[in-house]
């Protein structure tokens, strides 16, 4: 019970010279949903490989349910469901079939097999469509069967790469659902990595990832309690002079993130009536917000999840991904 | 805990399931089909019989008369039968790491040994299920068949795939795409066809090719299928190596193959 479900210390990877994984730690509660929040080759891919057993870390340790993923290989497969970015089926089998595939490499057969593959395309809602080949079916029935698969050996901890990848929001909120109803019933772990806030938004605890480290962590909420109150945004025609002045006026951190002035503050209400006068006819718009999982990520990392600039400049993990 | 071991059920079972699954996959696939048994028939017809009336046996006989080099060259298409099907079943491998069905099955607790068997014999089967549907072709190339020379020729076959296609596996393991397999394929596995004996015998080559030819591995697999197929009948066969040295070279091959690409699959993460 005490097991951490995932627990990384001090987890580093290299790719050459570039440092993929930099001094990662990390505990995951067993019965959590845990998503792995950060812009693509920001290490999320490398993390999920070395947790799934894929790849070697260059140093540090990773357990998972008390098992190392380097010294103890077979025993982390045995516990971790994986579901992969790309799709792990075979289009020219049918459902089933794949299933069957699948409880085969984790040694079981015959009755037994056929009864649990049944059990999990039922709960999935694929039942009906056991007998088709994979080819058949849209891409959000696909990764339901890619989850179910995944299950079949009542694994422990689930580890998930971008699972919602070419899903539309609505089966994004479904596949979440299915985590969340794991977790409940079977007290499955899931660790997800994913670049989409609204999938964040509905897991248990977020990590940020950003350049391979770690930098920050807890639960949604908590996240944004970082931010002391509202995020106000505001468009304007000159952005940049716009920020500079508000900052010298009120005292007040003024950023400009892709031509919009950024502005941190408790009772964001109260301040937008004075912004205004001070700057007549000068901006365009004004938004008043709770803060979301992008501003904490542009707060603790100080730039936007999709800049280009920071995909390109560690962009490898794509390649290695 | 001996993370290496396989234990029964991680062994058979996994392996059982990806051979099933290359046949069923493949039967399922009507290109794959076509491609892999219509191309060799196609070349053994056409080159049979545009090169059949200059071709000349070294020692003089064969030449003017196409069915002959058909004869000649009988032997050799059913390597390249097998080739083509173990080229293939590899080039899955490619595709399927990094994309698809086979990352689950490298994140399975499934022995390592049973990627390469259940990938190495299901390619076999495939191979050799379609070479023996080319000796139906066998009347045409002259070549009479008995009970004993197809039996032979089965084994030797399985053989000789099982060898091709851990070479397959040895080489597009490490593979990042499939393109750096399509240039291996021509610069090494087409002319180690082409100078197996399959398309001329080393006799009339000149004297570096025949060297090559004396040390590549195929050649031996072609000799061992040359010897098999005339299995029970008095005529002479046109081989470079006797039975018994194209078969001892033949099973190490195999066993080299197929031991590295346990050995890459375990150590390449």
């Amino acid at each position: 019970m005490n097991t951490p479900a995932v627990e990384l210390d001090s987890l580093n990877h290299r790719y050459g010279d570039r440092l993929a994984l930099n001094d990662v730690s990390l505990t995951v509660r067993p019965g959590c949903i845990f998503a792995l929040l950060g812009p693509n080759g920001g290490g999320k891919t490398t993390l999920f490989k070395i947790l799934a057993t894929l790849m070697t870390p260059t140093s540090g340790s990773a357990r998972i349910d008390g098992a190392d993923v380097v010294s103890q290989q077979r025993a982390v497969r045995e516990r971790i469901g994986v579901v992969f970015q790309k799709p792990s089926l075979d289009v020219y089998l049918t459902v089933a079939e794949n299933m069957r595939h699948q409880g085969n490499f984790y040694g079981q057969s015959g009755e037994k097999l056929r009864l649990r593959s049944g059990e999990l395309l039922e709960r999935f809602g694929v039942a009906d469509r056991a007998n088709d080949r994979v080819k058949a079916l849209s891409g959000g029935l696909q990764r339901r069967v890619e989850l179910a698969k995944s299950l079949l050996h009542r694994p422990r901890v689930l580890i998930l790469d971008e699972p919602s990848t070419g899903l539309d929001p609505g089966a994004r909120v479904g596949l979440t659902d299915y985590l969340v109803e794991l977790r409940d019933k079977d007290g499955v772990t899931s660790l997800l990595t994913t670049h989409l806030m609204d999938e964040a938004d509905r897991c248990d605890v977020v990590g940020v990832i950003d350049q391979g480290r770690l930098v920050a962590q807890g639960s949604p909420a908590e996240l944004k309690a970082m931010i002391g109150g509202d995020v106000i945004t505001i468009h304007a025609a000159d952005p940049d002079s716009l920020a500079k002045r508000t900052s010298q006026r009120f005292g007040t951190q003024a950023d400009v993130m892709d031509g919009v002035v950024r502005i941190e503050r408790p009772k964001g209400h109260e301040f937008v009536p004075d912004l205004i006068e001070a700057f007549p006819g000068e901006i365009e718009s004004v938004t008043v917000g709770k803060p979301t999982l992008e501003d904490v990520f542009q707060h603790v990392t100080g730039h936007r999840l999709w800049d280009e600039n920071s995909s390109a400049s560690n962009g490898g993990g794509k390649k290695h991904g | 805990m001996a993370d290496s071991t396989p234990s029964g059920g991680m062994l058979w079972l996994p392996t059982a399931s990806l051979w099933r699954r290359e046949v069923v996959s493949f039967l399922r696939q009507r290109s794959r089909v076509v491609g892999a048994l219509g191309t060799p028939v196609v070349f053994w017809v056409l080159i049979g019989s545009g090169l059949g009336r200059s071709f000349r046996m070294p020692d003089g006989s064969g030449g003017g008369v196409e069915s002959h080099y058909l004869e000649y060259a009988y032997p050799g298409t059913l390597a390249l039968i097998v080739l083509f099907t173990a080229i293939f079943a590899m080039i899955s491998i490619i595709e399927d790491r990094k994309v698809g069905f086979m990352q689950a099955v490298i994140a399975s607790p499934a022995s390592r040994l049973a990627i390469v068997l259940g990938k190495v014999l299901g390619s076999t089967t495939l191979a050799v299920g379609q070479s023996l549907l080319f000796l139906v072709l066998a009347p045409i190339a002259g070549v009479h068949l008995t009970v004993a020379s197809v039996l032979a020729l089965t084994c030797v076959l399985v053989l000789v795939s099982l060898g091709l296609s851990g070479l397959g596996f040895l080489v597009a393991w490490p593979m990042e795409s499939t393109q750096g397999f399509h240039a291996i394929m021509n610069l090494a596995l087409m002319p180690m066809w082409l100078l197996s004996g399959a398309f001329f015998p080393a006799s009339g080559a000149s004297r570096w090719l025949a060297v090559i030819m004396a040390v590549n591995p195929l050649t031996y697999g072609v000799t061992a299928l040359r010897h098999a197929l005339y299995l029970g009948s008095n005529q002479p066969v046109q081989a470079a190596a006797s039975p018994w040295v194209a078969i001892l070279v033949t099973i190490v091959f195999t066993a080299a193959t197929i031991g590295f690409s346990v050995f890459a699959v375990v150590r390449n993460r």
